[in-house]
């Protein structure tokens, strides 16, 4: 469901250019993470908390504009790297916390303690249906701000809510595969399946298929690879996780340059030249 | 400067009466009163500059007054009473962006609603028809960000024209285009405000492609207007007057040249203490 989650706003987050900031907010996430294991408060509340505080921060300082954007974005993430180092360094040095920073910064899913479960899957839900709520302003205002504007879209609300969705997106994927990592899960199956869709909503089913798939693969490898060394370690699963991501990415983009290649020599060459 | 009784303002469909708008200490319009009936084809013709976009932008409430008000059917324009289509002069699309034209153009219908509600029949039907006005039916499929120049124009004007607008603004559709173009631009607007009963508000630098079918002229210059008919309009005192300082307005084979002198700009100092100007 996290997946799903992540790919489906992740779909959004690259139409509007926001890979940045999607980005900035898993490090804001870690942040809230470490905060959170230092008060030995749940991971949940640290990377949801920190998330949404930074997606506060940005809208505050202005992501109407490009360049307010990525002003915006730089001066939050700036500021969530440095409290995550004091927070993380503060949880290293004290007894006790031995992994909790493998845990920020790399997840694991199997260690997500089952009474956050019930959380995870109700607010995966509530941003499903935001989502699909607002899903025609949002797309008409990533399109065209300024048509969005003239046809009444209320973009200050719209990209406001919209950054809540996101920052819930990346503290629920900081979860099961850290803050660090959460990226891969939120841009990676949503870039594979806008390169490979014409609408969409065929975008977004691909891309949940995509992130479903490479979870449930890196799951599998992870599983699996405890058997592949005499030393019987198993390996993360965000590893293979973002692996998996990696793969997708790499398999979509040659089959759509392939696909491009043999439909323009179909056309001929004198075609494809005067062509619009 | 207008010349319009003050039954015909009341009658109106966009009213726009003694708007000011200031742009960082700059006054880009002052005391701008002029309003378009029902089915009318106006120019807003100024130059680059001019306050043109900007006075387009007051319409559609993307723009602060400093005073003045702005009605449309005598009620002041909100998101929800607004009955306006909006063609801008350009729209930067992502060549990758996976939205069909269809798809696009229904925004212009239902883009700005929340919820859950699909797209209806009716908008679809209505989706085509306004493709096959402006003789963009064979590109329903294609992805927006795929467009020539020309052909995102049509789907733009497809876009603006989807919700059956009561008033269509269209900022430079003219610009970049050569003579030829223009003019088949020209005719297929007239044609379909004709047909579809809708006023229409263009802005160009050059009003000669207009002149067959434009009913109004509002003329920006020196943020100030002036509006009318053409030739209530265009002539060189009512000009001289709007700019400042002299022009000649020249007819030579049917066209319209507004001159200046050589080392004249056209520009959009204002002069507070200048007359009003009146036209006879």
């Amino acid at each position: 469901m996290v997946s799903v989650v992540s790919a489906i706003v992740g779909v959004f987050t690259v139409l509007r250019s926001q890979s940045f900031a999607g980005h900035a907010l898993t490090d804001v996430a870690m942040a809230g993470g470490a905060g959170a294991s230092l008060a030995a408060v749940a991971p949940l509340v640290g990377f949801l908390g920190g998330g949404i505080l930074g997606a506060g921060a940005m809208e505050a300082i202005g992501m109407q504009r490009v360049k307010d954007r990525d002003i915006a974005t730089g001066v939050v993430l700036g500021a969530a790297t440095g409290l995550a180092a004091l927070f993380l360094y503060l949880v290293a040095s004290s007894s006790g916390a031995t992994g909790s920073t493998q845990l920020v910064l790399f997840g694991s899913v199997f260690t997500v303690e089952a009474s956050t479960l019930p959380y995870v899957a109700v607010l995966s839900v509530l941003v499903l249906l935001a989502l699909y709520l607002i899903r025609r302003p949002l797309l008409f205002s990533s399109l065209s701000t300024e048509l969005a504007a003239a046809r009444g879209v209320r973009l200050r609300v719209v990209g406001s809510a919209f950054m809540v969705m996101l920052a819930t997106a990346v503290g629920l994927s900081s979860i099961v595969i850290g803050s660090i990592l959460s990226t891969a899960l939120l841009i990676g199956p949503a870039a594979s399946a806008l390169k490979a869709s014409r609408s969409i909503a065929r975008a977004s089913w691909l891309a949940a298929l995509f992130g479903v798939a490479a979870t449930w693969l890196g799951i599998t490898c992870a599983y699996d690879s405890y058997y592949w060394f005499p030393s019987r370690r198993g390996l993360p699963v965000s590893f293979f996780v973002v692996m998996v991501v990696v793969v997708e990415f790499t398999v979509v983009t040659v089959a759509v340059a392939l696909r491009t290649r043999r439909a323009a020599s179909a056309s001929g060459p004198w075609r494809a030249v005067g062509g619009s | 400067m207008t010349n319009e009784t003050s039954s015909s303002i009341e009658s109106a469909l966009l009213n726009v009466g003694g708007v000011d708008v200031s742009i960082a200490g700059r006054v880009i319009l002052h005391d701008v009163n002029f309003s378009i009936n029902g089915g009318e084809f106006t120019g807003l013709i100024g130059s680059n500059g001019a306050g043109k976009t900007t006075l387009l932008r007051v319409i559609l409430g993307l723009q602060a007054i400093s005073k003045g008000t702005v009605t449309m059917h005598g009620h002041e324009i909100t998101s929800t009473n607004r009955s306006i289509g909006y063609v801008p002069q350009k729209v930067l699309f992502d060549p990758d962006m996976p939205v069909r034209v269809r798809d696009f153009v229904a925004m212009g219908v239902d883009g700005h609603r929340y919820g859950i509600a699909r797209r209806s029949r009716a908008t679809n039907d209505t989706v085509e028809e306004m493709l096959t006005a402006v003789e963009a039916d064979t590109l329903a499929n294609r992805r927006v960000g795929a467009l020539s120049g020309g052909e995102q124009q049509r789907v733009l004007m497809a876009h603006a024209l989807v919700s059956r607008p009561d008033l269509l603004l269209l900022d430079e559709p003219l610009a970049n285009l050569d003579p030829r173009s223009a003019y088949e631009i020209v005719r297929l607007l007239h044609t379909i405000a004709t047909r579809q009963r809708v006023a229409i508000l263009l802005s160009a630098h050059d009003m000669n492609p207009l002149l067959p079918v434009m009913d109004r002229v509002v003329y920006v210059a020196n943020a100030k207007v002036a509006s009318g008919t053409t030739e209530q309009v265009v002539r060189t005192e009512v000009l001289s007057a709007l700019y400042g300082h002299h022009v000649d307005v020249v007819q030579v084979h049917g066209r319209i040249l507004v001159v200046g002198d050589e080392d004249d700009e056209v520009n959009t100092r204002f002069v507070p203490d200048h007359p009003p100007l009146v036209v006879e």
